[in-house]
């Protein structure tokens, strides 16, 4: 099994620790990553924002650096449902056909591909997992409230397994952060609004540590956490899985 | 003004906002009570989209099968093929009929053609008889949510606002005296009406009758008292068969407010005796919308209002805040098709999160309709110059790896080393109220090829 890892742009950026729990996690589950160099972005922000076109470059670099792989593993649901939904703009060549189909967030991948689910870690503190909604209703990586469906989660199957750790539920279990890309500067008082009641519904349950699995939606939460110098700390799910405290 | 300014302006009151979304969630929180007990509540849904999506695509037929067993029953049938028309339509028949006095059970339709305004410049009096909509029609402001059209007022509001136009004694906001007092004073308005004015549910093809629903009676009250009734509806309310019904009854009354089923399911089919009924079918652009193969399932909508309930952007700006007849998702995906210029910020107002689409009980991918009318928007309409020249720098920093490490290297130290002040000014919106990360040294390209480098000197 060939693996490529995707890691995006603004984790490449400015979250590179969750990059690296994501390889060394990978390979602690003995998968044979390739992280190809020259990486740089899905093209969401682009399309996203309504400009589409400008995404192409984006989207061509994309097949081309992940086209030889069996499976393309990324530690980002938003990312990963991009790749898969938006990219028909471009002509679905065989290899971009095979990408689409073949590109995974990471506890999905685990989960379901590897079909591991108790990966060895501890950590011992109360943790409220935020369903970041591209993830949630894009790729389905747990069954939506709007929905009569039966109950699961592919996150919290992994976390329940991890030593020590206590579930904190919160009331609005599904609800958005507010993030949203560019929506985050461009409705900036929805955007904050947003994240301070999910701040807020996690405070009122007694969470420690805050997690997701984008990297984007926790970097708005963190902001505001930071400003506010809130009692919360904010990791990526694959941290969490890859500690051993 | 686009939604962002508006909704800036609804959330500087924070405690209100913070009402109005609880206030909201209430409800969807009730709908989801109820909807988990229907046992084959996702099938009832794909049910809902498929006799909808049928209906469109059979459309000219299934309206021309309306007309004639409408006529059947003896009821007039009127064409409108926009506002201006459908307005003249039903002024002229008032004219005939010397009704100067009209009651009207809520129909968003008239609202979309702007009908009371037209019928009271030549003195008629037009009366919305659902509490929600007087009150907002005694404010004189639009709805601001289809089925709660007065959700953005408070009790106390309301108190105030019936001392002043019915002349009620201050109550401290005491629901039960405030509604007894409208229905005294609605009561009135029922029995003084020359006629009545309703909108359409569901308009049955194959029997040519039609269902209005409400909770409080008052399309029968307006009916069953005045000599005219008139029934505005839109083309799309169009279902194909008298068994359908069920389908949707069962979908719209749980998903609007989480009951079973809506208080009075009134159904019409022919004038009683000496009294007569039309109807006006109106296009106003629903023709336009259903030649565009993107966005013509925008025209499912049976007009619950749940994508605005579980909405997380409109319970936290208000419904006013779209400036439009429909607001919301729904709105969002139904407005730039009338006028792409005046709505182009709606398809912004969201953060793709797809809740409106899961919740929507005919299955309206209203999200993805939402991304569809952000690329024609940037295309088609006047864009700020900063975020075109930005997304097409972004596109080309994107497409080359080089530039994206160099750009990549710039941003970090600058997080990392520039004074808070600085990040944090005016033209960096973000920084307003949150944070930005602290920039790492290393990227994780860095980290990884030194990784690589030392397993190779191992």
């Amino acid at each position: 099994m060939k693996v490529g890892l995707f890691i995006p742009c603004y984790i490449n950026q400015l979250y590179p620790q969750v990059g690296k729990a994501t390889l060394e996690l990978l390979e602690k589950l003995n998968v044979e990553v390739v992280y190809p160099s020259g990486q740089t972005c899905c093209g969401q922000p682009m399309a996203n924002s309504g400009y589409e076109s400008e995404s192409i470059g984006a989207c061509n670099h994309f097949v081309n650096n992940f086209k030889e792989f069996d499976y393309i593993v990324t530690p980002s649901g938003s990312c990963a449902y991009h790749v898969k939904k938006h990219y028909d703009i471009i002509p679905q060549t065989d290899d971009v056909t095979k990408v689409r189909n073949n590109v995974y967030e990471l506890c999905d991948f685990i989960l379901n591909v590897l079909k591991i689910k108790d990966l060895g870690a501890s950590f011992p503190h109360k943790v409220g997992v935020h369903k970041s909604c591209h993830g949630l209703r894009g790729l389905r990586l747990g069954s939506c409230s709007e929905r009569v469906t039966p109950e699961y989660s592919y996150i919290e199957e992994l976390l329940k397994e991890v030593r020590g750790v206590e579930l904190m539920p919160v009331k609005r279990g599904d609800e958005c952060c507010g993030f949203g890309g560019t929506f985050a500067v461009t409705e900036e008082a929805i955007s904050v609004k947003m994240g301070k009641d999910k701040i807020k519904d996690h405070l009122e349950s007694g969470v420690e540590v805050i997690t997701a699995t984008d990297t984007s939606c926790l970097m708005h939460l963190e902001g505001l956490v930071t400003r506010n110098k809130q009692p919360l700390k904010i990791l990526h799910i694959a941290e969490i899985l890859n500690s051993n405290i | 003004m686009s939604h962002a300014k508006l909704a800036s302006i609804f959330n500087k009151d924070e405690k209100k906002v913070d009402w109005h979304d609880k206030a909201l969630w209430f409800v969807r929180h009730k709908r989801d009570k109820t909807v988990h007990h229907v046992k084959g509540w996702e099938d009832l849904r794909d049910l809902g989209h498929g006799i909808k999506a049928h209906m469109l695509s059979n459309l000219d037929t299934y309206l021309e099968d309306f007309e004639a067993n409408a006529k059947k029953n003896g009821v007039e049938v009127h064409w409108a093929a926009d506002a201006q028309e459908h307005n003249q339509i039903v002024h002229k028949i008032l004219k005939d009929n010397n009704a100067k006095k009209v009651v009207k059970s809520k129909s968003m339709l008239t609202e979309e053609c702007h009908l009371n305004p037209f019928l009271e410049a030549d003195d008629i009096e037009v009366v919305d008889t659902d509490l929600g909509e007087r009150i907002v029609q005694l404010a004189k402001e639009p709805p601001s949510h289809i089925v709660l059209p007065a959700i953005h007022k408070n009790k106390h509001e309301v108190d105030e606002l019936f001392q002043e136009h019915l002349g009620t004694k201050p109550c401290d906001g005491d629901p039960q005296y405030l509604t007894g007092e409208a229905r005294k004073h609605l009561r009135q308005k029922f029995i003084e009406a020359d006629a009545a004015i309703t909108g359409v549910n569901f308009a049955i093809a194959e029997t040519g009758g039609f269902v209005v629903c409400t909770n409080e009676g008052n399309a029968d009250m307006g009916v069953h008292l005045a000599p005219v009734h008139i029934a505005c509806m839109g083309v799309e309310k169009i279902i194909p068969k008298q068994e359908h019904l069920g389908v949707f009854l069962r979908l719209l009354a749980r998903s609007a407010t989480g009951q079973p089923v809506t208080t009075y399911s009134s159904h019409f089919k022919k004038p009683r005796e000496g009294k007569k009924m039309h109807i006006v079918i109106v296009d106003n652009g629903r023709s336009e919308q259903l030649s565009r193969p993107d966005f013509r399932a925008s025209l499912h909508c049976i007009r619950c209002g749940a994508c605005m309930n579980t909405c997380p952007i409109y319970r936290r700006s208000g419904g006013h805040s779209y400036d439009a007849t429909i607001p919301g998702p729904i709105g969002s995906i139904l407005s730039p098709g009338k006028d792409l210029t005046k709505h182009s910020t709606l398809p912004f107002a969201s953060t793709l999160c797809g809740s409106c689409s899961d919740v929507c009980p005919v299955k309206i991918d209203i999200h993805a309709q939402l991304y569809k009318w952000r690329q024609i928007i940037t295309k088609n309409t006047p864009q700020p110059f900063v975020k075109k020249k930005s997304m097409q720098i972004m596109g080309s920093i994107f497409a080359k790896p080089k530039k994206f490490e160099k750009v990549g290297k710039i941003a970090r130290w600058s997080l990392r080393n520039l004074p808070k002040s600085v990040i944090n000014s005016k033209p960096n919106t973000w920084g307003k109220t949150r944070d930005l990360p602290t920039g790492p040294k290393q990227s994780f390209d860095d980290w990884y090829n030194e990784r690589q480098q030392n397993k190779k000197n191992d």
